[in-house]
């Protein structure tokens, strides 16, 4: 990531879409990590758009409506059946979600 | 428009009537829904499963109930058409995306629970651009949608099927999803009525999550009475979605037919841009002298940052989008990827979901990853909230001057098949339609005229926006304007 973390006119490099791909979880082929920084870099570029706008005195908005965190009553309801919780599962043994090895020796 | 097809004469509220009259049987409409369905559906593309048996079997269980004298829902027998992120116990639920192309759901969406409940028959499920994120219909697992009034163009999208549906006489309506236009733009390009609730009218439980804070449900219709009747229907508070309104169900069906006296229609200057083809603001202008006509007041209004809209609603939607999808993990639902000896989670994690999610979506993940990532949070997202609390200051603004907002839905009618096959191209084409979403407030496209391109005729869709929980004015206005506009709506039709 570049030092000033507010520029957004510097050009979106080939390094950090390969790093964003990582953070986001995603297997990008080497091949392919410069089609997605020119389309991403034109996406960015645009949105740049909104520098332009005067934000002076004006609190972030993320939500339609800000009143409520609603709470639910406070009675116990049933979850999903394990079964039906296991009908999608890409792999399963007996009544469990099967994963590979989640640690690695000497973790 | 009264005549989409020579199958289907009518809208819901009128066959609706006729099983309840005696006049007809709710079997005989499902089954020549059905059989539009099977004739037309090879070359549209809008339904990835049908549920013929199911339609035809809970059609005959009206009939009967009608012969017994029972008293009917208001929805009994319809075949209603659900878009393929909207979960059902019925079939799967895909969202047209090979991460999710075997998912079958434990439970309805809170939505279709009601549909059922009013005695609506879940017809089959819908093609989509996957996961929601795109606006052609073309970006889909099960293949392009097409248009039925011209097949070499797109549909629109997301809610590309069930605009397809509606249009091509396969369902009485359908329900799509719409988060920054994707009910609209596709209700625009086929010719239909597509209603964008305010947010939290509809209950989001069983919606497959995409920008939470911009996600509605909404019904795709025939007509404007029947989008009242199917609101009526779905809207209301839900324990399950904690965002729903705490309002009672609206009562639109009563009121829509009224006229509202003394209507101030604005007009937003930026909206009648001249980069809009020139038969978009023909068919907003002409809009706009039927209102005259009817004594409405029609005044000009200033939306300075619809043009920021695009760009507001791409940090803010792919920036839920990267969260939401996080989910998608290939360990408890969805694609997994076979791993070679060796390989660790990470690379399950990863592989997973490249394999899953097509180009569009995980653009969208890396673009909201990249804007949420530490150093750019303020510098776009932050942002992005502030440009959202302007954009709604300035609607509170224009709706002090009028009623309902009238503009074009979209820039063009439907294009071709890769016309926008540049990513940033084919957001723009949602100018007019994302702010609805940034503010939460409700909009709706309704049939207005058309474009003449190569011999066809492609309808073009008039968009009315009124500030949130204003759906009575928003409807009731729409309905003024059908009505007035019908002689012209109904000059074509798609197979004619």
């Amino acid at each position: 990531m570049p030092d000033n973390p507010h520029s957004k006119t510097a050009a979106l490099t080939t390094a950090q879409v390969a790093h964003v791909a990582k953070l986001a979880r995603l297997e990008v082929a080497p091949g392919r990590i410069e089609e997605y920084r020119t389309q991403l870099a034109a996406v960015l570029g645009h949105i740049a758009q909104l520098d332009a706008v005067d934000l002076a005195g004006v609190e972030p908005m993320a939500h339609p409506f800000e009143s409520h965190n609603r709470l639910a009553a406070d009675i116990p309801v049933d979850g999903l059946p394990i079964e039906a919780v296991l009908m999608n599962a890409p792999a399963v043994e007996g009544r469990f979600l099967a994963v590979p090895k989640v640690l690695a020796e000497g973790d | 428009m009264t005549s989409p097809t020579h199958n289907t004469p009518s809208d819901m509220t009128a066959l609706r009537d006729a099983v309840a009259a005696g006049t007809t049987t709710a079997e005989s409409i499902c089954a020549g829904m059905l059989a539009v369905t099977t004739e037309r559906n090879t070359e549209i593309n809008a339904f990835h499963e049908v549920f013929a048996e199911h339609a035809l079997e809970a059609a005959r269980r009206v009939d009967s109930d009608a012969r017994a004298g029972r008293p009917l829902p208001p929805l009994a027998g319809m075949p209603i058409a659900i878009k393929d992120n909207v979960a059902t116990t019925l079939g799967r639920t895909t969202c047209s995306s090979r991460m999710l192309e075997n998912y079958r759901s434990p439970f309805d969406a809170t939505a279709v629970e009601r549909l059922a409940h009013a005695g609506a028959v879940v017809m089959g499920k819908t093609n989509m651009d996957e996961f929601a994120m795109g606006s052609s219909g073309e970006h889909c697992k099960w293949g392009p949608v097409r248009n039925p009034w011209d097949t070499t163009r797109v549909p629109g999208g997301s809610s590309a099927g069930s605009a397809a549906a509606v249009a091509g006489g396969m369902c009485a309506a359908a329900i799509g999803s719409d988060t920054g236009g994707s009910i609209r733009q596709p209700a625009s390009f086929c010719g239909i009525v597509g209603l964008k609730p305010t947010y939290g009218r509809i209950s989001r439980w069983g919606l497959v999550a995409f920008g939470s804070s911009l996600d509605q449900i909404g019904p795709m219709t025939r007509s404007v009475r029947d989008a009242a009747l199917m609101l009526d229907v779905m809207s209301g508070i839900d324990e399950r979605d904690s965002t729903t309104a705490d309002r009672p169900p609206t009562e639109l069906a009563k009121t829509v037919e009224r006229p509202i006296e003394g209507l101030r229609v604005g007009i937003p200057r930026q909206y009648m841009s001249d980069a809009n083809d020139s038969e978009v603001n023909a068919a907003v202008n002409a809009a706009a002298d039927a209102y005259r006509a009817l004594g409405a007041t029609i005044v000009s209004v200033e939306l300075p940052l619809t043009d920021v809209g695009i760009s507001t609603y791409y940090v803010i939607a792919p920036a839920e989008a990267s969260s939401n999808l996080a989910r998608y993990d290939g360990i408890r639902y969805g694609h997994r990827a076979q791993l070679q000896p060796g390989e660790d989670l990470f690379t399950l994690y990863a592989r997973s979901r490249s394999e899953g999610f097509g180009p569009e979506v995980q653009r969208r993940i890396m673009l909201g990853t990249y804007m949420l990532s530490s150093g750019y949070y303020d510098a776009y997202y932050k942002r992005a909230l502030q440009v959202r609390r302007r954009i709604k200051q300035e609607f509170d603004q224009a709706f002090s001057a009028c009623d309902v907002l009238l503009g074009p839905t979209a820039p063009t009618p439907a294009f071709g098949f890769g016309a926008n096959s540049d990513p940033l191209a084919m957001y723009l084409c949602d100018v007019y339609t994302v702010n609805t979403n940034i503010a939460g407030i409700c909009g709706v496209s309704i049939p207005a005229g058309f474009a003449e391109r190569n011999g066809k005729h492609l309808p073009i869709g008039v968009q009315l926006q009124a500030n949130a929980f204003e759906e009575d004015r928003l409807l009731r206005a729409a309905r003024m304007l059908e009505r007035a506009l019908a002689a012209t709506t109904s000059a074509h039709a798609p197979r004619g």
